[in-house]
């Protein structure tokens, strides 16, 4: 359908220079990756330096904070470990989100050499190249993402919603209901006041 | 404590004992409340002059009406979540100063006078707005729900957390002021994009996280709004003041709070928010990305583990709120025995598009042990799941979009506990 425009003549036209401040989201196909370069050598100081103290010096993560490598081959097990190695499709969104957003508590700081090289070393970290490959715009597309084909398009509405609609059962649905797990067992309920039921039932 | 309070306290232990000789039914007192016959201080003494309170905070009584954390669910307060008290509340709105909070680099102050929004991308003129400007286009305003996507994710290996706050609570439901979307990018122009079908937006806020997100340009020119008003007022500071994104039916990720930019590409982004989170991992370790919408669900709110039955057999009455964001919420039905048999609830409204619905069940308890279920539908015929049918087509890994019903087993004392059942 075409929009039609009605105008109000409200806001400016933005300058080349505000579009280049704001506009940094590298897309997968590379578009938006400035030039420049890291490797993982050079990744491993930059990393130890301004990201280890919460990921680890190995980038396996430390207590809650994220892990960034390993992983390989667990998606289907029952405890899948989601990293940039194991999971993440696109090597884009790890060159931007860590541009844009981290270090947590003080983004948008590193050069772009130092983004491409923390990529490198984050690759690395997930046995995914070589200690002495030089990551930059040139060489991006050079690494495989081993779970790149890991993902599909919404497929709810076929796969759900066709045996989930129409009249539900509303009389004798089951014949024996029992009770299969507990909330209180686990206990993993934040403490409320004493006089809240979360405490009292916990006997 | 204050002289006057424990005199309160105590005249409230005078009146439960009053209370407590009249149990049975509609029984006679067997002696005079106080409450009633003794002049109280409030009844003779004089209350708070207008210019006491200039914004007011809810009575110290309703002190536990407040978010909670729960502390491990994440690493640090920063990146994290906290829970509305929606096992205290009523009606259908929530009161913005309990709604929940999601922030991924924590709730950031940003001035009306410092606040920027940008139009990029494929279109005719990109734009720059003042927090002025947006003021003066045409509004809209809307009551829409706002469901984390991660809402009852931590219930998907079993029954964990003990209260429909911490189970159900990643949600809140405002009336919202705004401008669409449609309007805004109108003003900017989409002749440049060409066909619009397969264009996409790209959306991101003004904090460090930025969490940006990719929206399909038919969702974007659809509903969308860009909001700076909820509940009548500003935007609370941790809900995106001044203005923040506002995506009907769709996860509560893709609500942009403290936006400043939209940009029209011609492909999705896939940033990290749409990539290694908000993705749902099968059993056999395929994920399925874009799961925008936020399928039908309800939940009973009381009573709950933290909403106990205190006033024993007799009239009961079960209410609960139920949502979709495929459409209107058509019918609620409860069950007492885990889904063997099941009653229509009343909707205290006929359901409102992505919005909120309540319903109540005024019942007749008999003291005997219930397992407490709701069950919502909306107008497209689709009927909230069990958690078993979702994990046999899911499996137990997918964290987010877990709809299915829950389950309170009400025990005779009144006391009620998360549960699953068979």
């Amino acid at each position: 359908t075409p929009v039609l425009a009605e105008k109000f003549g409200l806001g400016r036209v933005a300058l080349p220079e505000e579009i280049a401040a704001w506009d940094q989201e590298v897309r997968p196909d590379g578009t938006g990756l400035p030039v420049g370069s890291g490797d993982a050598i050079d990744g491993e100081e930059i990393f130890a330096d301004k990201c280890a103290s919460c990921h680890g010096d190995f980038a396996e993560g430390i207590d809650n904070w994220p892990k960034l490598a390993g992983g390989a081959d667990t998606l289907d097990h029952e405890d899948p470990l989601k990293t940039v190695g194991s999971y993440w499709p696109y090597l884009s969104t790890t060159f931007d989100y860590v541009k844009r957003s981290m270090p947590f508590g003080a983004a948008g700081t590193l050069t772009d050499d130092e983004v491409y090289a923390i990529t490198a070393y984050i690759l690395y970290s997930n046995d995914m190249i070589e200690d002495d490959f030089v990551l930059s715009n040139e060489t991006f597309f050079d690494v495989d993402m081993p779970n790149a084909a890991g993902f599909i398009v919404d497929d709810r509405a076929t796969t759900e919603y066709p045996q989930w609609s129409g009249e539900p059962c509303m009389e004798n649905c089951k014949t024996d209901v029992k009770i299969t797990m507990r909330a209180l067992v686990l206990d993993v309920t934040p403490n409320q006041t004493a006089a809240e039921p979360a405490a009292e039932a916990k006997v | 404590m204050t002289n006057k309070t424990s005199r309160r306290a105590f005249l409230r232990g005078a009146a439960a004992v009053g209370a407590g000789a009249a149990t049975v039914g509609a029984a006679a007192a067997q002696t005079p409340d106080p409450l009633i016959t003794k002049v109280q201080p409030w009844a003779s003494e004089l209350g708070d002059g207008v210019d006491a309170v200039r914004y007011g905070l809810p009575i110290e009584f309703e002190g536990d009406v407040v978010r909670r954390n729960v502390e491990w669910l994440t690493a640090d307060t920063i990146s994290s979540i906290n829970f509305t008290p929606i096992h205290a509340l009523d009606g259908t709105i929530t009161p913005q100063g309990c709604a929940f909070e999601r922030h991924h680099s924590g709730a950031i102050e940003l001035r009306k006078e410092d606040y920027r929004l940008m139009i990029n991308g494929l279109v005719d003129r990109p734009l720059v707005f003042t927090y002025a400007d947006l003021e003066r286009f045409p509004r809209e305003n809307h009551v829409y729900f706002c469901e984390c996507a991660a809402n009852t994710g931590m219930e998907w290996a079993g029954a964990q957390l003990n209260g429909a706050q911490f189970t159900h609570g990643m949600i809140h439901n405002m009336e919202y002021t705004g401008v669409s979307l449609r309007t805004l990018l109108e003003e900017a122009g989409l002749d440049t994009a060409g066909d619009l079908s397969a264009k996409w937006v790209f959306v991101e806020g003004a904090d460090a996280s930025s969490n940006g997100r990719s929206i399909p340009m038919d969702k974007a020119l659809d509903d969308v709004l860009v909001a700076f008003k909820a509940n009548g007022e500003a935007l609370r500071k941790e809900h995106g003041y001044p203005v923040r994104l506002v995506v009907p039916g769709w996860e509560g990720n893709m609500w942009i709070k403290w936006i400043r930019r939209i940009e029209v590409m011609d492909g999705p982004v896939e940033s990290r928010e749409e990539t290694s989170k908000y993705t749902d991992t099968l059993a056999d370790g395929v994920s399925r990305k874009w799961t925008w919408a936020m399928d039908a669900k309800s939940v009973v709110t009381s009573p709950s583990p933290q909403s106990p039955i205190k006033h024993g057999k007799g009239p009961l009455v079960i209410t609960g709120l139920a949502w979709t964001g495929n459409g209107a919420i058509t019918r609620v039905d409860v069950s007492k025995d885990g889904g063997k048999t099941w009653e229509t609830a009343r909707l205290a409204k006929p359901g409102e598009k992505m919005a909120m619905t309540r319903f109540y069940l005024d019942t007749d308890w008999d003291g005997s042990e219930m397992l407490l279920q709701s069950r919502a539908m909306d107008d497209t015929g689709y009927v909230q799941p069990t958690k078993a049918q979702l994990r046999e087509v899911r499996g137990l890994n997918s964290i987010y979009h877990n709809n299915c019903i829950q389950t309170w087993l009400v025990r005779e004392n009144g006391e009620a506990e998360n549960v699953e059942v068979s």
